[in-house]
């Protein structure tokens, strides 16, 4: 069974790969993602791993190389942040397209400009219509555990599509704390041998990859893109399951912390979460129904359980990492509101934006946000749907 | 795998994944040959299968076996003419070249 | 390596026809020929950089490859190749594969001289073994004959047209090839379509066959952008040869060689005057202007003479 120990969320998940021991790594360092393969590369130094590690020069690189790596039959992973995954763009799409299971590492940090090295979801948001599967973390016993499940989720039949195991910037990546770490041998008995049917250096057949598409095709191509997308949700909770047999950690496609009887409900992503969970249990004590969900799975997303679990709320905030500068709030508040009118629900709903380029989120920031959700619940109506927490005017 | 289910009016669920193809050299099922009303004729009386005309074709429109030269591929043969120009012999002639 | 045109002739043909590629492309060619420097029973995995050659070489699901291919994008052929070539050292080392295979990319001007520098540069610098392929026509065709740092000096494109401000495009092409030989690469060669071909055979067999990473630059005309009868082509590539504007050497681990030297040397309207996008330069009023061209002409290949003297 699993072994304790104090790690950073880099270092976790440099383990979690050294535990893969995949095939190709290809990667550019970036702030503050760039311990990850730091540690890899030590990892290759020592012989702990028989993986290739290629020095890339850019992070397009580092995704172009992934994709022919990949293609060719090698399990491959990489790791960055921010800009170095604004520069991937274009190859997140080819990479999702082609239906190559690729794992990535993401460090969420805010997108330039200005230039600013502190976590926002920035990042991720922007690729979310990318065609990736996206899980978020909490802390760093989550992104050691996500990682360790992204590869039987994003290398199943049904499903056949890149990952991204997102954590949050210097709060979880830099810091250390307590960790449960699965035994070697029992991170390879979970994730197995990556056994591809068709890839570029398969001996037996002949494989051309990245055509190009006519009109006639191409949005039947994206509509088996996109069911491969729905499919892995499910794939997503099973493969959850198994890992709780050995981890006895269980994961779902959200968590639900104090939720089910709470009148005033808060949406959050990530490691703001654990500050959140503080506060509604302060705002439990004093008699007042608060409670959060924490999203896991953003792509593909759960609409349908997060309206139903919201369903017996008053109100609910939105919190966004995240600016879309729609004039409307951030993607996560466009994407709950969607879920919540499509459900036909009749929670009234606020977008908050918050912590944007690391600014600090405080248990009494998050609590005065549960008692403006009381004041508009008794007023019976949202007068301001899109917010900002923390901002000095 | 068969090609004849992945044409322009397949359904979704047809396609390959990915769009992915498992064969090499599908392209040969597609006739150019009728992007030209021009074509060289091969003269093979005249030809001294000096294959000079071999390398320069851009479609790989004039086959080869045993070192020999056969008739052009007229499925393929796009007329540029390269062809008429790289024969000493005068074993190729195409309205328009020389 | 010896040359024996006819058994390199009989070869199986590993591009196949059916491609989309415009009747008279150099480019085609130049992939063919290439690929003839594969020895048989060796697997390659061919890569391509967006351009005119991906998009009529696998319009699905019509592949004109025989060899196994990928497509990434525009930009990237050189970091894509680099990928696919790491994981077969992985996957023999793990001993999941026993067979040869080699690693063979081509990119078109603008892919290799422009977008896609750095991965090509990234590529060489790491020393994968794969040979990137540059079939060169000197501007951006696939999109309609914009300029590239591989057009060459008053060339009429659609993005430096000739009017009655200009002459067609100001500067002169990058020399790519000597950027890439100061990579330090073991192998580095200028080649195009000459003769019976055993320039570029050689090159292509030396390049695939040398360990590490190897770069061929390609004189491959096209007809459109160049503006001359589809026919042509060889005449075309015989005179950029005997003008010493396209110059056939190659660097084998630094070393430069002249692979060519012509007995007499032609002058460059030779060249320009058997294509439309320089037609221009033949007004009585711009003669001045192939005198220009003349000049740097001359002075790059005396500088590449002095290379290959050292």
């Amino acid at each position: 069974m699993g072994k304790r120990d104090r790690l950073s969320g880099n270092e976790a998940v440099a383990i979690a790969m050294r535990q893969i021991n995949p095939d190709v790594m290809p990667a550019f360092p970036i702030t503050p993602s760039t311990e990850i393969p730091q540690y890899f590369s030590s990892f290759v130094a020592n012989g702990q791993v028989d993986t290739e590690f290629i020095p890339v020069e850019s992070e397009h690189s580092a995704m172009s190389a992934a994709i022919g790596a990949e293609a060719a039959g090698a399990r491959t992973l990489t790791a960055t942040s921010s800009c170095g995954m604004a520069l991937m763009w274009e190859e997140l799409y080819v990479a999702a397209s082609n239906r190559l299971p690729i794992a990535l590492a993401l460090v969420n940090r805010a997108l330039s400009g200005p230039i600013n090295i502190n976590c926002d979801h920035s990042d991720s948001m922007g690729a979310r219509d990318a065609g990736w599967i996206q899980i978020y973390a909490e802390n760093n016993q989550e992104a050691y555990d996500n990682f360790i499940q992204a590869y039987p989720i994003a290398e199943n039949a049904k499903v056949r599509l890149p990952i991204m195991i997102c954590q949050d910037g210097f709060i979880t990546s830099h810091a250390v704390e307590n960790i449960e770490l699965l035994e070697d041998k029992e991170v390879q008995a979970f994730v197995g041998d990556y056994t591809p049917e068709h890839y570029l250096l398969n001996q037996k057949e002949t494989m051309a990859v990245g055509p190009y598409a006519v009109s006639n095709y191409y949005m039947e191509a994206k509509k088996q893109h996109a069911q491969a997308m729905t499919n892995a949700k499910q794939i997503v909770l099973e493969v959850a399951k198994k890992f709780a047999e050995i981890s006895g950690r269980e994961y779902g496609l959200f968590e639900e912390y104090r939720l089910e009887d709470a009148e005033y409900a808060m949406v959050i992503i990530g490691s703001a979460a654990g500050t959140a969970k503080d506060a509604v249990d302060a705002l439990r004590e004093k008699g007042v129904k608060a409670g959060l969900l924490k999203i896991r799975l953003f792509r593909p997303f759960p609409a349908e359980e997060i309206a139903q679990a919201l369903s017996h709320a008053k109100v609910v905030a939105i919190m966004d990492r995240a600016e879309s500068l729609s004039s409307q709030g951030g993607p996560l508040g466009s994407e709950v509101m969607a879920a919540l009118y499509r459900a036909r629900s009749q929670v009234l709903a606020v977008n908050y934006i918050y912590g944007l380029g690391g600014r600090d989120v405080r248990v009494d920031q998050v609590a005065e946000v549960f008692g403006q959700l009381e004041k508009d619940a008794a007023a019976g109506k949202i007068a301001d749907a899109y917010r900002y927490l923390g901002l000095r005017e | 795998m068969d090609l004849h289910k992945l044409g322009e009016t397949c359904g979704w669920q047809e396609l390959t994944e990915g769009m992915q193809i498992y064969q090499g050299g599908t392209s040969a099922e597609f006739a150019t040959g009728e992007w030209t009303a021009v074509k060289p004729e091969f003269i093979e009386a005249d030809c001294t299968q000096c294959l000079l005309c071999v390398p320069v074709c851009p479609d790989s429109a004039i086959p080869v076996k045993d070192k020999k030269r056969g008739n052009f591929d007229y499925n393929h043969c796009k007329g540029c003419g390269i062809c008429v120009n790289a024969c000493h012999a005068g074993a190729i002639k195409m309205e328009g070249v020389k | 390596m010896g040359y024996n045109f006819k058994e390199t002739m009989n070869k199986p043909e590993r591009l196949a026809g059916g491609h989309r590629m415009c009747a008279g492309c150099g480019g085609t060619i130049a992939a063919r020929n290439v690929l003839r420097g594969l020895h048989e029973g060796d697997r390659a995995v061919i890569g391509n950089a967006t351009g005119c050659m991906e998009v009529s070489t696998f319009m699905y699901p019509y592949t004109a490859w025989e060899d196994s291919y990928i497509h990434n994008a525009f930009e990237n052929a050189g970091a894509t190749l680099s990928g696919v070539e790491t994981a077969y050292r992985v996957l023999k080392k793990r001993g999941k594969i026993d067979e040869t295979y080699k690693f063979i990319t081509f990119g078109g001007d603008g892919g290799t001289y422009d977008i896609g520098l750095q991965s090509l540069s990234g590529a060489m610098e790491r020393n994968h073994d794969m040979v990137y392929v540059c079939y060169d026509n000197g501007a951006y065709m696939n999109t309609g004959i914009q300029r590239s740092s591989a057009t060459p000096m008053y060339a009429n494109t659609t993005t430096t047209p000739v009017g009655s401000e200009s002459n067609g495009k100001p500067q002169n092409r990058k020399d790519l090839a000597a950027i890439i030989a100061e990579h330090d690469v073991p192998y580095v060669a200028q080649t195009t379509f000459w003769k019976n071909f055993k320039d570029l055979h050689v090159k292509s067999e030396k390049a695939i066959y040398t360990e590490g990473a190897a770069f061929l630059n390609i004189m491959a005309p096209c007809p459109r952008g160049w503006q001359y009868p589809t026919a042509d082509i060889m005449e075309i590539c015989r005179l950029g040869v005997e003008t010493n504007y396209w110059p056939l050497f190659e660097v084998e681990q630094g070393k430069w060689t002249l692979n060519y030297e012509p007995k007499k040397k032609l002058p460059i309207e030779d060249f320009l005057i058997k294509q439309g996008r320089f037609k221009h330069l033949f007004k009585k009023e711009n003669e001045y202007l192939i005198g220009e061209f003349q000049k740097e002409v001359d002075r790059r290949w005396e500088d590449l003479v002095y290379r290959c003297s050292r």
